[in-house]
């Protein structure tokens, strides 16, 4: 089996990396691909733990966090969309019309 | 012998006669406002005289020799119920309070009916005449009210009128009165007034303190509380009634303007001659009076401050005679005058003579009020002219105001048989004849007669020497340049009145109330007649006044005797002996008779040789009292500058520094600049905000966790 250390470090690293990308990159769409890898990230360790406690608590809720991020990730291309459709853009650092 | 009668009327009616006028007297025409101003005095005086003969003296009559005073009264209103605390509007008509509304109403519609005439050419006739009904209203509350605070309204009311009438011409543009001075005068009038009135206040509140009630006929049964001892800031030990006494006393010091607080009177000489005639001769002034008489069971129980208000009336009487020595304004002098007079009163009641105080509060009313109408008619006559240096020789061409002048001249200067002998005279006997026990029993007495009769001295000489200067002699001034155009005709809007020469004679409105103020100056004396007048004519309690008043001023004497032992001004051993009576009287009739008769010589054909002479060789003495002694000139260094300048820090300083630019706009401009460092964190971005985002979940998880951790392991 599977330390769940290891598990748990592997979980932390995806999340990491989610999270840079959230930061970091310019394109939206890029960035709504590092907020599913975060939200995977946590299912992960959610998994990780219902294993470690021998129940299935935290697989259920990994189930809800799946259902959870399809529905934001629709929005969210819904979002991107709407604003190409208005600046003709998918760049972040681009559309900041409500800075001071 | 306690009746209830509706009194509410006596001040309700020029209450709203000033209503009437300060509200739309400007639609009204000039009769109306006089038929309003005047009717509603009239009303309030045909009250009064019917609740006095009709009422109040049959009940005085039956209890003629109890102790008990006849009483009318009402209970108007609750006015303030706060707890165990309950001030309704009660008025009460006692024998004090009959020869005051006597004085007010009587006196006060002749002044309204001479303002008549006297204001003839002026504008804002309704504003005066509102205003001369709201200070007949206020001081008619003060002299009805039942309790303290009630009392003060009244007090506080005929301050503010005052105020208003003193500053009654503040938009005057003339070459002599800048409205601008009378206002300053109506505001030096009100501020020290009000030092006078922060003592009256602190008074309220120690009897209020020491016996729970503020009603003066329930003050008067708690002598027991009166008596206990006080150590205000630590001094001591004195008693309730000491404190308050005293502190009751101030308020009357400005409101009676005594020494120190007697500056504002001669300045108020600023408002028209009717105002200084009705506020500061016959009834504002007084109220000081009549309120130690009110509360004589008081002051009765504290005969050191006794003692001191007899001291300070005294010095101011003589202080301020010896300053109308010099003064060349005619106003100036009779307001001197009535200061020195007023010190008079207070020597009166600070020995324990209550009615005799009363009684020359009373004769002076008359004679003063037809001293200062007669001097408005002189003013009025020479077109605005006040100084005495341009006066003279108008006798024959003012003949009604120089007669009612000379009459009252000779009641003021102390010359029987008319009334001011009468009650001055008593007042320098029973001084001389009244022992202090709390000051010296033997050098107080013969201080007091020496001042009062120095006073009185002067009294007459200045008296006459301002007679002299207007009547007599020749005509020092030339013929004004008239200031309303007055050719011959005149305009209508006139009361009558016409011309001799170049004078403005006055008319039957300004006349009228002269000749019967004068009647009373002369006659009234009957009714104080001095006990050893009595004894020569074998009548018994020959004083009608003295009778009158007995049962309400006697009180305190009898109050102490029960409850302080006795510990109170009486009468002395001197007080037994008429032969010494008649001695002193005769004193003083050969102090008055000489006195004016060195003042006729000196100036009966204007000021002489002899006078410049004199002048000149008492030079130091009469730049003295030339310039009164530089009070004013003192109290502007010591007291007035040092405010200003201290207004002056509050108002650059504190105000407009502290408050303004630091306060307000500091709190403006720091919000603005955090604000303006704040706003760069509003990018635009939404990778920025997800840092913060990030950042902020980041401290709260730690700080949590650590919490949690810190908090279960150590």
């Amino acid at each position: 089996m599977v330390p769940t250390s290891q598990v748990l470090g592997l979980a932390a690293l995806l999340f990491c990396i989610g999270l840079a990308g959230v930061i970091v990159r310019r394109n939206l769409l890029i960035v709504l691909m590092s907020v599913e890898l975060m939200l995977n990230a946590a299912n992960l360790a959610l998994v990780g733990f219902a294993r470690a406690r021998g129940d299935l608590e935290g697989q259920g809720l990994a189930f809800l966090i799946v259902a959870l991020a399809a529905a934001e990730a629709a929005v969210g291309l819904a979002i991107v969309v709407s604003v190409f459709r208005s600046r003709r853009t998918v760049y972040a650092d681009e559309v900041t019309l409500l800075r001071r | 012998m306690t009746k209830t009668f509706p009194l509410l009327w006596i001040p309700l009616l020029p209450l709203l006669g000033a209503a009437i006028n300060l509200l739309c007297g400007r639609v009204l025409s000039r009769r109306a406002v006089h038929a309003v101003a005047c009717g509603s005095v009239a009303g309030a005086l045909g009250v009064v005289v019917f609740a006095i003969f009709g009422r109040l003296w049959p009940l005085a009559w039956a209890a003629e020799g109890t102790h008990v005073p006849a009483r009318l009264v009402q209970t108007a209103y609750a006015w303030i119920t706060a707890g165990s605390v309950e001030l309704p509007v009660g008025l009460v008509c006692d024998p004090l309070s009959a020869v005051m509304l006597l004085v007010v109403t009587l006196v006060g519609f002749l002044i309204h009916l001479y303002s008549t005439g006297y204001m003839a050419h002026e504008r804002d006739h309704a504003r005066f005449f509102g205003y001369l009904n709201l200070f007949t209203g206020a001081m008619l509350i003060l002299v009805l009210a039942d309790n303290l605070p009630l009392l003060f309204v009244g007090w506080e009311g005929v301050g503010v009128c005052s105020y208003l009438l003193i500053g009654f011409w503040y938009d005057k543009d003339g070459t002599e009165r800048l409205g601008l001075a009378n206002a300053m005068a109506g505001r030096k009038a009100f501020l020290v007034n009000r030092v006078g009135d922060v003592a009256f206040l602190l008074g309220m509140l120690v009897l209020f303190a020491a016996t729970g009630t503020l009603s003066i006929e329930s003050l008067a049964l708690r002598a027991s509380d009166l008596l206990l001892p006080l150590h205000p800031l630590g001094l001591g030990p004195y008693t309730v009634a000491g404190v308050a006494g005293l502190l009751l006393f101030i308020g009357a010091m400005g409101k009676s303007a005594q020494i120190p607080l007697y500056v504002w009177l001669p300045d108020a000489m600023a408002g028209p001659t009717p105002v200084s005639a009705l506020i500061h001769a016959a009834t504002m002034v007084t109220a000081g009076v009549y309120m130690v008489a009110r509360m004589n069971f008081l002051f009765m129980l504290s005969p050191a401050v006794m003692g001191l208000i007899a001291l300070v009336g005294a010095t101011t009487a003589l202080f301020a005679a010896s300053i109308g020595f010099a003064q060349h304004d005619i106003k100036k002098v009779l307001a001197y005058s009535t200061i020195s007079q007023l010190g008079y009163m207070f020597v009166a009641v600070g020995v324990g003579a209550f009615s005799a105080g009363i009684f020359h509060l009373f004769t002076h009313a008359f004679f003063k009020a037809c001293l200062f109408l007669g001097a408005g008619a002189i003013i009025h006559a020479l077109h605005d002219e006040q100084d005495l240096r341009q006066m003279g020789g108008l006798r024959r061409p003012l003949a009604t105001t120089h007669w009612t002048f000379l009459v009252s001249t000779l009641a003021i200067a102390g010359i029987p048989p008319l009334s001011g002998f009468f009650s001055k005279d008593e007042i320098l006997w029973r001084a001389i004849a009244t022992a202090n026990p709390a000051l010296g029993s033997t050098w107080l007495p013969a201080l007091l007669y020496v001042m009062s009769l120095a006073a009185a001295l002067c009294t007459a000489f200045y008296m006459f020497r301002l007679y002299g200067l207007v009547f007599l002699g020749e005509r020092r001034g030339a013929a004004p340049a008239s200031s309303h155009g007055h050719a011959g005709g005149h305009a209508g809007g006139h009361a009558g009145g016409g011309h001799a020469g170049d004078l403005h004679l006055p008319g039957p409105a300004m006349e009228a109330p002269l000749i019967v103020l004068a009647g009373g100056a002369a006659l009234l004396g009957l009714l104080g007649l001095p006990e050893v007048v009595g004894a020569w004519l074998g009548i018994e309690h020959i004083n009608l006044f003295e009778r009158w008043l007995a049962p309400v001023v006697d009180q305190g004497a009898r109050l102490a005797d029960r409850w302080a032992g006795g510990h109170r001004v009486a009468a002395n051993a001197l007080a037994e002996s008429h032969g010494l009576e008649a001695l002193l009287l005769l004193l003083s009739v050969a102090v008055a008779v000489g006195s004016s008769a060195l003042a006729w010589k000196l100036y009966r054909a204007g000021p002489s040789a002899l006078v410049a002479r004199l002048t000149a060789r008492l030079r130091w003495f009469y730049r003295l009292v030339l310039n009164k002694y530089w009070v004013d000139e003192l109290y502007d260094w010591i007291i007035v500058r040092p405010y200003k300048a201290l207004a002056v820090v509050l108002f650059q300083l504190i105000d407009r520094l502290v408050i303004d630019r630091l306060g307000v706009h500091g709190a403006a401009r720091s919000v603005d600049g955090v604000g303006r460092v704040l706003r760069r964190l509003q990018t635009g971005s939404v990778q920025h905000y997800v840092v913060g985002l990030v950042i902020g979940v980041t401290a709260l998880v730690v700080g949590v966790v650590g919490a949690a951790l810190l908090g279960g392991g150590g």
